[in-house]
């Protein structure tokens, strides 16, 4: 039977999704709608933009009100959204590449703007949608298929990225640990500002067989084994960080936000009349 | 108070006065010249009357933020020029499938890239027609005064809201920056359109269902509790993808339809001493103006000329252009490009009669006396006797 969510949120005629088995992206979509669930949010006044890869599909998928946009400017989208109404609970789902590569201008600019829309990207370190290419997020030395001699490119850390930037709230989070990632989903909107949460996810289909990674299982145990909580990772030698990542809530602020900055000009004209 | 204010304006400036009174209350954009002081006084006037105005980080960016706008309910406009205007040309197919009204004006300038900045030029009359990927139709309108431009985005807007269509005004960098008399009414005779909502209930609403006899749907904003997708996907009536070559077909056709099916609305064209004319002068912008005086002239020295401006310039005025064509003797096209808008008269008026271009592109205006000397030399005569 399907659970609760499902026939509470998700548009069950347009199911079917389209990802492979395995795929992570179901698991980070989950996470997005129960942290809306515990939210206790009004469907109505949500707003789910996407970009264009596999993750960005989940947007179709979800019973709010939602945008599948262009490749890279989900953001530049729902920007124009949340300032025309302010009202929404603006959400915007996009995969590694969307967000960083095509559209890692469009990211920089919201996080320093800190306009307040949260950000959920769904790092698969590829690109899934057009075949397992490489990706701002591929680690060097990994291949793909546009790099079969293994990948000469640093990879971006786009949590340290959307930090430098200006976002007010942003964290870290894997498949593995999907109630971790409830919680920072939901942190995440309700920060006032603009939100990044980075959701380590899987692709079996390309990332993982390319790389030797295994099954989806195996890659679901390497994102366990090698996640390190934010306060045991600070705690750690350089020797033990080796091959580990951080996860957790990695960094939080307070500062103006953009629309309401903007409707202070507005009533100061509107007191002037 | 008088019924209409008489005020003296930039082009740019008329551009967005008309938005405004058409109802924009959102714009984003990025600045490039020679369109800045469209974005300029946006910023300026918008949070006045409850607006929002937002500068972002490229023409992509601006296009993509006015969409959202559009879907979240406002009248929306973006400016830009030239290479701004390649960039906004995936924003622009994305509003035509997904049915976003939205005005994007291109004050154009000379190309290719950076071109020409500050000089005027009329090369994007193909790009506006076929910039974006994929078969679609589209509406260009192009303004010929600063007068013009204030009614023509009205009429731009009114356009893109009927229609639920992106609406390209096309502006000459001249007609733009120069300042001209014009009388603004004082709104109450303002024909302003606005979009259809839907009547049913949020259950029964589907975004892209078209009702028998009208093939434009109705439509609601985000947050107003009809909760719908959007995308640049082929969809079905629902709003949802779909690889149906069925369902493909008839969203194509219909979004082409809906345009030509309604030419006789919104096509407008000009028309200056073409009832008894042999030769007729088509020409629009800023080079219908020196155009209209080498009619006058032509006239005085006994040629019978005429002056064909197409304001709206796409769709094609293919049923006027073809009841000129079996009156007059011959056509002139002339345009500060190298032949882009001939390709289409020549295309539906070379069959009744002869038809020849004048371009010409280095920054400076054609003027009357190159019109008068090209009609007056009729190549085309004596090549061929
Ligand atoms: C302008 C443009 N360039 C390229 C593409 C092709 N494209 C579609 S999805 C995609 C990459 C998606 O990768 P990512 O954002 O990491 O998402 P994933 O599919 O891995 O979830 C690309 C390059 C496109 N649709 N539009
Ligand atoms: S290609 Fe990869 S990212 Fe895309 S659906 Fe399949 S597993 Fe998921």
């Amino acid at each position: 039977m399907p659970s609760q969510l499902i026939n509470e949120f998700f548009r069950t005629e347009n199911l079917p999704h389209i990802w492979c088995p395995g795929c992570g992206n179901g698991i980070v979509t989950r996470a997005i709608v129960k942290a809306i669930d515990n939210l206790g949010l009004d469907k109505d006044k949500v707003c789910v933009v996407s970009g264009i890869g596999c993750s960005s599909r989940a947007s179709g998928y979800l019973d709010f009100n939602t945008m599948h946009t262009t490749h890279g400017r989900a953001l530049a989208f729902a920007t124009g959204i949340k300032l025309a109404k302010p009202e929404l609970t603006v959400i915007v789902i996009t995969g590694d590449g969307d967000c960083s590569a095509i559209g890692g201008n469009h990211l920089i600019h919201a996080a320093r703007r800190n306009i307040d829309i949260t950000t959920i990207v769904f790092n698969n370190s590829t690109y899934g949608m057009t075949g397992g290419q490489y990706s701002p997020t591929t680690p060097t030395g990994d291949k793909g298929t546009t790099a079969p001699y293994g990948n000469i490119d640093m990879n971006f850390d786009l949590c340290e990225l959307a930090k430098a930037a200006g976002g007010t709230y942003v964290s870290r989070g894997t498949i593995f640990t999907a109630n971790m990632l409830i919680k920072q989903v939901e942190e995440g909107i309700k920060n006032k500002g603009f939100s990044f949460i980075e959701a380590l996810t899987t692709c079996p289909t390309y990332y993982g067989r390319k790389n030797k990674k295994g099954e989806a299982v195996d890659m679901m145990n390497y994102l366990k084994e090698n996640a390190i909580n934010i306060a045991a990772y600070d705690k750690l030698t350089d020797e033990q960080k080796d091959g580990k990542f951080v996860v957790g809530e990695l960094y939080k602020n307070t500062r103006a936000e953009y629309v309401e900055e903007y409707q202070k000009i507005i009533e100061s004209f509107s007191k002037e009349r | 108070m008088a019924d209409k204010t008489i005020k003296l304006m930039q082009g740019n400036e008329a551009c967005v006065e008309g938005a405004i009174a058409a109802g924009m209350r959102f714009y984003a954009g990025y600045p490039i010249t020679p369109s800045t002081e469209i974005a300029e006084l946006s910023a300026e006037k918008l949070p006045k009357i409850g607006g929002k105005f937002i500068q972002m980080e490229d023409e992509i960016a601006g296009i993509s933020a006015v969409i959202g706008a559009s879907i979240a309910g406002e009248k929306v406009m973006t400016a830009t020029s030239g290479p701004g205007f390649s960039l906004k040309q995936e924003g622009l197919g994305y509003a035509v499938i997904t049915e976003a009204p939205c005005v994007i004006v291109n004050v154009q300038r000379g190309g290719p890239s950076t071109g020409l900045p500050t000089a005027p030029a009329q090369g994007e009359i193909m790009q506006a027609r076929w910039g974006t990927h994929g078969d679609h139709s589209i509406i260009a309108l192009y303004p010929w005064s600063v007068k013009e431009i204030y009614n023509t985005t009205i009429k731009a807007f009114n356009l893109a809201e009927k229609y639920r269509t992106p609406v390209i005004l096309l502006m000459d960098e001249v007609i733009a920056h120069m300042r001209e008399k014009i009388e603004i009414p004082n709104n109450t005779e303002l024909e302003v359109y606005n979009r259809k909502k839907p009547t049913c209930s949020p259950e029964n609403y589907k975004p892209y269902e078209v009702k028998e006899g009208d093939l434009v749907p109705e439509m609601a904003g985000f947050g107003e509790g009809y909760r719908f997708h959007v995308t640049g996907l082929v969809h079905s009536e629902s709003g949802f993808p779909s690889g149906n070559e069925k369902v493909a077909e008839n969203l194509i056709n219909r979004l082409i339809d809906k345009i030509e099916d309604n030419k006789d609305d919104i096509v407008e064209v000009s028309e200056y001493l073409t009832e008894d004319s042999d030769i007729a002068i088509v020409a629009f912008g800023a080079t219908a103006r020196s155009a209209k005086s080498a009619v006058d002239t032509l006239r005085e020295d006994g040629i019978k000329a005429g002056l064909f401006r197409p304001i709206t310039i796409w769709p094609l005025a293919e049923k006027e252009l073809l009841e000129l064509s079996k009156k007059v003797k011959r056509i002139v096209v002339v345009e500060m490009n190298m032949g882009q808008y001939y390709l289409e008269v020549d295309r539906i008026a070379g069959k009744f009669t002869k038809v020849e271009k004048y371009g010409r592109l280095n920054g400076e205006l054609i003027t009357p006396e190159e019109i008068i000397s090209f009609v007056k030399e009729d190549q085309y005569a004596k090549s061929t006797n």
